[in-house]
């Protein structure tokens, strides 16, 4: 129903476009520029592309460098490597000092697929997200990458910006309005809220969808920015519909989910279930295959929005 | 040097190897097949003819160990591994499947035989360091043996563990280095350049020899001289060629993490095909073939 569409692809398009208008962009690869599609930018701008090789903590600092020097840097690799792997590059010389530095990841999550467990992350949230100064945005669809891509890049400081390596329903239209650190409603209701990001946006919809069937009127937020969480959306959707489910491709443990939960318990507490990838390293597979054995299908979804209206009416 | 037969049956199992690897990735759909056949016949050489391993004793104590540092060419260490009789040959064809002990980077937990859990790259030579250090510690005789992306050296942890080797005095370390001139952007030399690669490690404290990495009198010799070395760990950086054994691959940026579609899966199973023919013919010719 909805159409496909790869979220690398329009940030490696997005940036290109950028590059033409700001000379002071520099971009950072670590030898996955085909990839992360900064290979675009490359080609266009090829004195303003830096390939570090496989070497991602140096590209990390080298970013520093430059955003100190008034470069605006995006340095873009694999998720698990990009936060991971160049932790302590990433706290003490990009958030500590709070330098214009845009993390760009994909290949995020569970559905990178036949890689692994190695390749894949479910922690890249939590850990970008815990870091003072630093602000994570996870896009739903490729229009919304293309949005995120312009306003991080737009606004100063450091931004880990998040998407997927397979392509992913179109649910946003060019013409819907993307602000950073706001919230979307993707479709109202009164029963239980779906507060989703990224991919899982789409399978909340989806979830919605089958919700109605059985009379349940499910709200949709598309929670694009984790961290400035949108605590006001968030309070609202709980306050109009008194139950609150969370789903993200992300582990449960420190995530959107996470975030949600400590925002509510501290201001409105409802009934909330948490869907995401449970406490648990992943596994190589086919990514639809991965989605239903590590939980995140619009079915897991259904019976969360069941459990928390249950449990609001006992 | 090899006798004329045992390098014709190192070939035969070789060529074998070659032929599950192409077979994996092909089945999987995704996999990285050129750094799988790059180290395939240095794989060959030491799990066939180096190596103390017993393969019905994957925990043997005091078996030599080997850690594929570069972890994506994990397809060519699963076919060694199936074709020893640690794990059925069949379990081949499960590679990347949801459930299977053949994860896309091998995992120590799930398959026996495998030493390390790696995959993100640049992490194997302080591993192998780590268990290079416990043999000592045990005073325990077995060697340990890891290799190298020739693109995964430019992490810079691999230079941690290079230093660390030397300062430890590992002599009981035998390192390989994959050079196969190509990572996934390109050629190393245009990525990131890593040469002078080999005065580099020396420089680090190592004992460097380069060798043909297809070639197995020179592996073997290699490693017999690395066994010689005292007081320093050992570098042996093998010439090789990324997709060796397929001829389109042979080379190729693009195979180095892309299955080949139906067509290519053809050609290179006929082209593995007839050089498995003319080994055995060779052979035969010997009047060595089973
Ligand atoms: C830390 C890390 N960064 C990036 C990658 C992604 N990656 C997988 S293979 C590869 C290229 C490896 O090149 P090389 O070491 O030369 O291997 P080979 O040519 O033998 O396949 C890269 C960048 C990774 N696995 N680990
Ligand atoms: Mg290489």
């Amino acid at each position: 129903m909805w159409e496909m569409a790869s979220q690398r692809m329009a940030f490696g398009r997005t940036l290109v476009e950028i590059g033409r208008e700001n000379t002071d962009l520099v971009v950072l690869g670590a030898d996955l520029s085909s990839s992360t599609k900064t290979r675009l930018f490359e080609k266009e701008f090829p004195e303003r592309f830096f390939n570090c090789g496989i070497a991602e903590a140096n590209m990390m600092g080298v970013a520093a460098g430059l955003a100190a020097s008034g470069k605006t840097v995006v340095a873009s690799t694999f998720a698990v490597f990009a936060t991971g792997r160049c932790y302590d590059q990433i706290r003490q010389s990009i958030a500590y000092p709070r330098l214009n530095v845009k993390i760009v990841a994909s290949h995020a999550g569970i559905t990178v697929g036949g890689d692994g467990a190695s390749h894949q992350t479910a922690e890249d949230i939590a850990l970008m997200k815990v870091l003072p100064n630093m602000r994570v945005v996870v896009p739903a669809d490729a229009i919304e990458t293309s949005k995120a891509t312009r306003a991080i890049i737009e606004s100063e400081g450091p931004y880990y910006m998040r998407m997927g390596r397979s392509d992913v329903p179109t649910i946003t239209s060019e013409d819907d309005k993307f602000e950073l650190g706001k919230a979307s409603i993707m479709r109202d209701g009164s029963d239980v809220a779906i507060i989703g990001t990224g991919i899982m946006v789409s399978q909340a919809l989806k979830a919605a969808e089958m919700l109605r069937h059985e009379g349940i009127d499910a709200m949709v937020v598309n929670m694009s920015t984790i961290k400035p969480l949108d605590e006001e959306t968030t309070i609202k959707a709980a306050r109009r519909t008194g139950a609150v489910v969370t789903a993200e491709e992300h582990s449960v443990i420190f995530g959107l989910g996470n975030s949600v939960a400590m925002t509510l318990g501290e201001k409105y507490p409802v009934p909330i279930r948490r869907v995401g990838i449970p406490d648990t390293f992943g596994e190589s597979g086919n990514w639809d295959e991965l989605m239903v054995k590590y939980g995140l299908t619009p079915e897991n979804i259904v019976s969360a929005a069941k459990e928390v209206i249950k449990k609001k009416e006992e | 040097m090899l006798e004329k037969k045992e390098l014709l049956e190192l070939s035969v199992k070789a060529n074998a190897i070659r032929r599950h690897i192409i077979d994996m990735v092909y089945n999987a759909g995704s996999g990285h097949p050129g750094g799988s056949l790059s180290a395939t016949d240095i794989l060959v050489a030491l799990y066939f003819k180096i190596m103390r391993y017993d393969p019905k004793n994957p925990k043997w104590e005091d078996r030599d160990r080997f850690v594929l540092s570069k972890g994506h060419a994990a397809p060519a260490l699963y076919a060694v591994l199936a074709e020893l009789g640690v794990f059925p040959v069949e379990e081949l064809l499960t590679l990347r499947k949801v459930g299977s002990r053949l994860q896309g980077h091998p995992d120590m937990r799930k398959l026996p035989g495998i030493e390390a859990s790696t995959g993100s790259l640049g992490q194997g030579l302080s591993i192998a360091n780590g268990m290079a250090l416990a043999a000592k510690l045990d005073r325990k005789l077995y060697n340990v043996y890891v290799m190298l992306g020739d693109g995964e050296v430019q992490e810079g942890q691999i230079w941690e563990a290079a230093m660390f080797a030397s300062h430890y005095k590992l002599d009981n370390l035998i390192a390989f280095l994959d050079r196969n001139k190509l990572q996934i952007d390109g050629e190393t030399e245009q990525v990131m350049s890593i040469e002078p690669i080999s005065e580099k490690w020396r420089a680090f404290g190592w004992e460097v020899k380069e060798i043909n990495g297809h070639d197995f009198d020179d592996i073997i010799d290699a490693v017999e001289w690395a066994k010689g070395v005292k007081g320093k760990p050992a570098m042996i950086i093998a010439h090789t060629i990324k997709g060796k054994g397929v001829s389109f691959m042979e080379g190729s940026v693009h195979f180095h993490g892309k299955p080949p579609n139906d067509e290519e899966y053809r050609i290179a199973i006929n082209e593995l095909e007839e050089e498995r023919k003319r080994l055995m013919e060779e052979l035969s010719s010997l009047g060595g073939a089973e």
